[in-house]
């Protein structure tokens, strides 16, 4: 057998691809064979290291080194330098963003060292298209272990104890949820994974069945013989074609191998797997609409009860979870439930995969344990706010989640904590917000999300949400009028009660949690016709500082003649002319005009 | 039956296991105001007006799809449950033209009456409505204006679940959601067959009928027309509703008096053509049984179901009986016959008929129907049409004499009324073939076997040696199941009767509002009534049918009978 001396990872997730990883590996290979390495160092390409921001990423093996930003025209030097004589290339290493210091190894990097990978483990790993590796680090061991040793109610007794719950956005009890469909007595149940991931900003879901998705598989046929379902469908969305076609190839050669189909392992188990495409409705997220789309019907959510696990797929029993939540699975079955209860806090165990997103420093996906603070993860894994600004605000739990300010940042990020400060969990998306994010302008981009999205059947989500959006839009415009404050509440507590399916009730959602910490700004829009953060362009105004030297551009790129002034005296706006179009800001050489 | 305890407003009361609340609490006389809720639709619980307190549930709970349970606790008027009732209302009414004063639903429509019973007095969304909808009336028989549309989906349930078409679905997201027609197609160029009862249905004037009336008030203001007027069997049980008289009541007398008052020429009764229909399709029923003729023949006289035929099964359409609807006979005898003997230039006749339903509109505009030499029926107006024009005329229409039918087309029989209702024309059809086959009078005339509700009924009738196999169906979606039974070769029949509405005619498009289960039954029951009323009970015995044949027509199937009476089908493609 053949010595391999070094692996090269290069990475193949979404984010690196489409900077250009597949052409670092090809010119890897290239430079490889030019330096007659290509016997003793191997190319491999991984799923999402969930370190976008960095992408492409390129980490070698044994030194576990990690370069990051990588060009294609880098590739010779790694070649020559690193592998070739032993010198790593120190200009493509990590900086980290607050000391500026070069971290050359993986674990070492800020980024990753507070995360717990349990879910994300294999990711950036292994060869996602090759289930050798997938089985070489000890794949399909829990299927093994659950179908030859368990009964299913020792499977369910298991998922219980270890107090796994619903990554999706509810979080509602996995074990449980497993356990109500296993009771309903019916010839036929289904298992479905909803991977229809829409959140604005959440990818970990997409990373996981890029980087690792014989895990899921592996979650959802352990769910299967635990229920007594004999088919399944993953139900992921069409805009994720690296994901499905991973998917295929996982389907294809765990079928081959037994791992899926007819009876597994021997055991009489039989489970078969069906990919459904989904074609971008947000709504298709919620798990009735979802059913009502795979049986090719609008995808439009019905009222429960029945719950899916009585009536669910074509009125069948079913069972929906998450791709995150079933990727978990596999580790509860070999490690066992308590070996799992040591992650987490009391009530919400195991780890959460966030995607940090906005004005932070280290963008990507992390896993962190249950708890951790949200401190934690802005600062020591993301790396802090960009540009040295001051944090504002994180939203977290996308459309339907809430906008956190400073003083809860040590607040443990768990499905009970977060609800009670008015934001939720959700499936983990984490947008940061600095001191140039106006709240008001916030909660109308994620209300107008919803409002677009919402399906349009129940009229407070239909009718309502719109209507939120027209008094946000009026507020943000200069147009906003005593009781509009009270009007939005009114409308998003009657919203709340009233909608049809989650999607609805959440809604309000982020007006509710921005009204809450950020009360002072909706007041300033309403009452002093000011956007304290200077990003609602209709209430904003320029003035001249005593920065100006009075050159006079300014005066002759205002389109409405609102500028006066002598050449070489300080020159005056006419707030009553002025437009606020920002064509003399942008024109002063001098950056004497200021917005405010 | 397992019952349920639970509370609702203090009440302790009783209900079946699996019923909702709103189920329960209308069994216990409290009511909860329900917009996209129909009594036989399956609920979806979209609207969100009929939330509930339940106990135990997270939030307020749409009362017409959430269960009941043990010791469940409700309660309907709690100032959480009003504030949210008002605020849904709110809404709908904020995306609402406001020009109730001019709209045709004005008086019947659900959401104006809810948003007066709960008070509204104020919207506080000044967004407007959604627009940019044009009004599609590009087919003779209903109107749907999508402004007034609050997306109840209502039309969608009936379409797709009593009638089989799915001719509406939603499409588009959030606010700008819509009910669509394929591709967002007119109704002329989707499948629809006009059979209304998605306008039955509808809570607004989203969806009306085509009104008619200011064409019938400009012929009868027209001193050189001769203006004769029908009236079908189903609008004497009906035409009462529109004029504060209960359901059920028989009204046929006051209606002539009516029609009389409004100033038509002469007043006709579409029984005198059902009868004649039964002569014309019973003989070639019997030509068909005797002769090897494509069988099961299946009734003709409901254009919705002919609709259907030709766009869904054109490859059944020799199964179909040639025999026009009484409608269209009466037109082409009016035209020809009565002007002949009333020294009348047809030229000058308009016929306008009284119908409880949309589609008759679009069958009296096919183009082939002109055998007379003119179109043979000019106007079609619906029962609710008819009531307006009562209404509009100022007309005291409980206190109107009873009044008789003009003559020679004014005459009809039992078997002719009961028309109206799903069986009525096999039990007419059988009442005439048996005497004709046995050549003697049968003294039990009432065929119950071929009576009921049940969407699809089937009987053996014995007519002397002879054994009949009919089968009775209503609703689209049955009929469909039918023609897939014909198709796979499994339907034994001889006959079969086929009425596009529920409950027949009595339940037809154009009839008046509400209409449910219960009113359609008690229609029903008054078309029996007069049925069992009648001197004759039997189409053969209507004297001015006799005549008729006797003295200008010939014989049931003859060549002049052919040409005026029978008519063709033809696939139609949209």
């Amino acid at each position: 057998m053949q010595h391999i001396r070094a692996h090269v990872l290069v990475c193949g997730g979404t984010g690196c691809k489409s900077a250009g990883s597949k052409d670092i590996q090809l010119s890897f290979a290239k430079n490889l064979e030019a330096y007659g390495l290509q016997d003793e160092v191997m190319v491999v390409e991984t799923g999402c290291h969930g370190f976008c921001e960095n992408g492409p990423l390129v980490i070698i093996y044994p030194e576990g080194t990690f370069y990051c930003k990588v060009k294609v025209e880098d590739v010779k030097e790694i070649v020559e330098s690193h592998l070739y004589k032993g010198r790593i290339v120190e200009r493509l290493l990590y900086r980290e963003p607050m000391s500026l210091e070069q971290v050359p190894s993986y674990s070492e990097i800020g980024f990753y060292k507070k995360q717990k990978r349990l879910v994300l483990e294999n990711c950036g790993a292994i060869n996602p298209e090759q289930i050798e590796e997938y089985i070489a680090v000890g794949g399909y061991e829990a299927l093994a272990k659950a179908v030859t040793t368990m009964s299913p109610q020792e499977v369910i007794d298991e998922v219980k104890k270890s107090g796994l719950r619903g990554r999706g956005g509810g979080g509602f009890p996995t074990g449980m949820k497993w356990e109500f469909a296993a009771k309903s007595v019916s010839d036929k149940k289904y298992v479905i994974c909803n991977a229809d991931e829409g959140d604005p900003g959440a990818f970990m879901d997409r990373s996981v069945l890029e980087g690792d998705p014989h895990r899921v598989l592996e979650g959802m046929a352990i769910c299967g013989y635990a229920m007594g379902a004999d088919e399944g469908y993953i139900y992921v969305r069409a805009e994720y074609p690296l994901a499905i076609k991973r998917l295929r190839i996982a389907i294809e050669q765990a079928e081959a191998l037994g791992l899926l189909g007819d009876n597994i392992f021997d055991s009489g188990f039989s489970f078969k797997l069906h990919i459904k495409e989904g074609a971008g409705a947000f709504v298709c997220g919620e798990e009735t609409a979802l059913m009502a789309s795979i049986e090719g019907k609008r995808g439009m959510p019905r009222p429960r009860p029945p719950f899916p696990a009585v009536s669910g797929l074509w009125g069948k029993p079913t069972n929906i979870n998450n791709v995150e939540t079933f990727a978990n699975v596999a580790q509860i079955i070999v490690h066992g439930a308590d070996w799992y209860c040591q992650f987490g806090t009391e009530r919400s165990k195991g780890t959460k995969v966030f995607a940090l997103t906005g004005k932070i420093n280290n963008t990507g996906l992390a896993e962190v344990p249950m708890g951790i603070t949200m401190r934690e993860i802005i600062y020591d894994i993301g790396g802090g706010i960009t540009n040295g600004k001051k944090f504002k605000a994180v939203q977290i739990g996308g459309p339907s989640g809430g906008c956190l300010p400073e003083n809860m940042l040590d607040l443990p990020v768990d499905y009970d904590s977060l609800i009670a400060a008015g934001a939720m969990m959700g499936s983990g998306g984490l947008v940061v917000m600095d001191e140039d994010t106006c709240m008001v302008d916030v909660a109308k981009f994620f209300l107008n999300f919803t409002q677009s999205e919402s399906c349009g059947k129940c009229t407070p989500c239909r009718e309502g949400t719109k209507r939120m959006l027209e008094i946000l839009t009026r507020i943000t415009e200069g147009q906003g009028v005593e009781g509009d404050i009270e009007l939005l509440e009114n409308l998003a507590k009657n919203i709340k009660e009233t909608a049809l399916c989650g999607l609805g009730q959440t809604a309000p959602n982020p007006v509710l949690s921005t009204l809450k910490y950020f009360r002072h700004e909706y007041e300033a829009h309403i009452k002093e016709k000011r956007c304290p953060a200077g990003v609602c362009e209709k209430l904003a105004n320029y003035t001249i500082t005593d920065a100006c030297r009075g050159c006079g551009l300014c005066a002759r790129n205002c389109p409405v003649q609102a500028i006066s002034g002598k050449i070489k005296s300080k020159h005056v706006i006419d707030q009553a002319v002025c437009i606020k179009c920002g064509a003399c800001m942008a024109a002063c050489p001098f950056k004497a005009i200021i917005k405010g | 039956m397992t019952m349920v305890n639970l509370t609702i407003n203090g009440k302790q009361i009783q209900a079946p296991q699996g019923a909702t609340i709103l189920e329960a609490a209308r069994g216990a006389g409290i009511h909860i105001p329900t917009l996209c809720y129909h009594p036989e639709l399956r609920p979806e619980g979209a609207c969100r007006l009929c939330m509930v307190e339940a106990s135990g549930a997270r939030t307020l709970v749409a009362s017409c799809v959430y269960p009941i349970s043990e010791g469940m606790v409700v309660n309907t008027n709690t100032n959480k449950v009003r504030e949210a009732r008002k605020t849904v209302v709110e809404l709908l009414l904020a995306n609402h033209p406001k020009d109730c004063l001019s709209c045709q639903r004005s008086g019947d429509c659900e959401l104006q009456k809810i948003a007066a019973d709960l008070g509204m007095r104020k919207i506080r969304f000044d967004g407007g409505a959604r627009k940019a909808h044009t009004i599609d009336c590009s087919n003779p028989s209903l109107v749907r204006d999508q402004e007034k549309c609050i997306l109840c989906g209502r039309c969608i349930r009936v379409c797709r679940d009593v009638q089989g078409m799915s001719v509406y679905s939603f499409a588009r997201r959030g606010f700008d959601t819509i009910v669509s027609t394929a591709f967002e197609n007119d109704l002329k160029d989707a499948v629809c067959t006009y059979c209304g009862q998605c306008a039955s249905v509808c809570p607004t004037a989203a969806i009306v009928e085509k009104d008619d009336t200011e064409k019938v008030w400009a012929a009868i203001n027209d001193p050189g027309k001769v203006v004769l007027v029908q009236t079908a069997p189903a609008v004497r049980v009906a035409l009462g509703e529109e004029l504060g008289i209960p359901a059920g009541s028989i009204v046929t007398g006051k209606m002539v008096a009516a029609l009389r008052r409004l100033g038509f020429d002469k007043v006709f009764d579409t029984n005198f053509s059902a009868d004649l229909t039964i002569m014309e399709e019973g003989h070639e029923f019997l030509h068909r049984l005797q002769n090897g003729g494509v069988l099961p023949m299946i009734t003709s006289c409901s254009p919705g179901w002919v609709n259907m035929m030709e766009l869904k099964y054109p490859e059944l359409l020799p199964h179909l009986s040639t025999a026009k609807s009484p409608q269209q006979m009466f037109g082409a005898v009016a035209k020809t016959y009565y002007a002949e003997k009333a020294g009348i230039n047809p030229a000058d006749i308009v016929c306008v008929s009284v119908m409880p339903c949309t589609a008759k509109k679009a069958e009296a505009a096919r183009e082939e129907m002109c055998d007379s030499g003119y179109r043979d029926v000019d106007v079609v107006i619906t029962t609710r049409e008819l009531g307006r024009m009562i209404r509009e005329a100022g007309l005291d229409f409980a206190n109107l004499p009873e009044e008789k039918y003009d003559s020679p087309l004014g005459a009809g029989t039992g078997a002719a009324v009961i028309f109206g209702t799903t069986g009525g024309v096999m039990e007419a059809a059988l009442r005439t073939v048996a005497e004709v086959v046995l050549g003697e009078e049968i003294a039990n005339v009432e065929y119950h076997d071929v009576r009921g509700m049940e969407q699809t009924r089937e009987a053996v009738i014995k007519v002397g040696e002879t054994e009949v196999k009919v089968a009775v169906v209503h609703t689209l979606a049955s009929a469909r199941k039918m023609l897939e039974r014909i198709k796979a070769g499994t339907a034994d029949y001889h006959f079969i009767e086929v009425m596009a509405c529920p409950g027949g005619c009595i339940g037809g498009g154009g009839q008046p509002l509400p209409v449910n289960a219960e009113i359609r039954r008690i229609r029903r029951e008054a078309l029996f009534e007069c049925d069992r009323a009648s001197e004759l009970r039997k189409s053969h015995e209507n004297p001015e049918i006799k005549e008729l044949y006797d003295t200008w027509l010939g014989k049931p199937l003859g060549e002049k009978a052919h040409s005026l009476l029978h008519t063709h089908y033809s696939a139609q493609k949209r």
